[in-house]
């Protein structure tokens, strides 16, 4: 990259260095700050990320899927949006895939990821 | 209109926090200046008021004699790039003009540059023509194709600036109302909210 681009984006190096360390197939809990009006309050977004993109770029995105009531959901989160509190990693998934697409099409027992040891 | 010229860096984004969501911006980095007041012209000798500046250095020996008398008389190294500029403040002839003398965070500026060649273009990226839209319904193998154009014995001929294939991009291009989102005053690099005609590494032109 050219080092004068670096320069603007140094500016996020602080935000991306306390963020954990998690990949696809880890189950986090994202905390969300949401502004209603004058007052700010944190929502919990908690489920298995599916894929990140444009890694150590400023626009990378991470997708976090969780089945809510039957329905899958899918939230896409930019990892230094001011939004996002915090990351907590809750569990460490063993993946042999980058994106985790094929759990879209499974439910139930088969969609379940091997805890990393 | 005040301005400098500038060279584009490359593109990024950061993240405001403005409003109830924070948002990401799409920004481009633009080197701007520093430049060297190269002329003053003055209405009694020119007709008009304007100031002539340069950018970016080049060498003497591919510089041609004629012009290495013009950058002398500034006191400056050969510059690759001049452009006029109608600036209120005085300036001196020689005197370099910096990002903060210009421009301030939130200003809006105008940007222009030469687009990138896309060489010899159909109607369809050219001009916007919306194509046949489906290659069924008896359709042959002209989708992308302009249609008639024009009529038959009246008139005869072809209406002059009529929209057809042909070169596309490599052209003066001018994007109006960037907002400035940051200076580095200390490395000459500004901002801007949104893209930028040109490739990486070509002049730009920022007008206030």
């Amino acid at each position: 990259m050219n080092p004068l681009l670096k320069l603007v984006e140094d500016e996020y190096q602080e935000t991306r260095k306390n963020m954990p360390d998690f990949g696809p197939g880890d189950t986090v809990n994202v905390h969300v700050k949401i502004k209603e009006g004058n007052k700010e309050r944190i929502q919990q977004f908690r489920g298995t990320v599916i894929q990140r993109r444009n890694p150590s770029s400023n626009g990378e995105t991470f997708t976090v899927r969780k089945v809510s009531g039957g329905i899958g959901v899918e939230r896409i989160f930019p990892l230094l949006s001011p939004n996002i509190d915090k990351i907590e990693v809750v569990r460490k998934g063993k993946v042999r895939r980058a994106r985790l697409f094929y759990l879209r099409g499974r439910s139930g027992k088969a969609a379940r990821i091997k805890e990393k040891k | 209109m005040s301005g400098l010229i500038g060279k584009k860096i490359g593109m990024t984004s950061i993240y405001s926090a403005e409003g109830t969501v924070a948002k990401q911006i799409p920004c481009t980095l633009i080197q701007a200046g520093p430049c060297v007041v190269t002329q003053v012209k003055t209405t009694k000798n020119d007709g008009y008021e304007a100031i002539q500046v340069g950018f970016d250095d080049k060498k003497e020996k591919n510089t041609p004699k004629p012009l290495q008398g013009h950058f002398n008389k500034a006191n400056t190294t050969p510059k690759r790039k001049l452009v006029e500029f109608q600036f209120n403040k005085n300036v001196e002839l020689g005197q370099e003009i910096t990002v903060g003398d210009v421009f301030a965070e939130g200003d809006f500026v105008d940007v222009v540059g030469t687009s990138k060649g896309k060489g010899f273009q159909g109607v369809v990226k050219r001009h916007g023509f919306h194509g046949v839209g489906g290659a069924t319904h008896g359709q042959h193998n002209r989708q992308r194709h302009p249609g008639s154009i024009g009529a038959a014995s009246y008139p005869a001929r072809v209406f002059k600036g009529l929209k057809m294939a042909g070169r596309t991009g490599n052209k003066r291009v001018k994007i109006q109302n960037l907002r400035i989102v940051k200076i580095y005053p200390e490395q000459n690099l500004i901002l801007v909210s949104g893209s930028v005609p040109g490739a990486k590494n070509s002049y730009v032109i920022i007008e206030k």
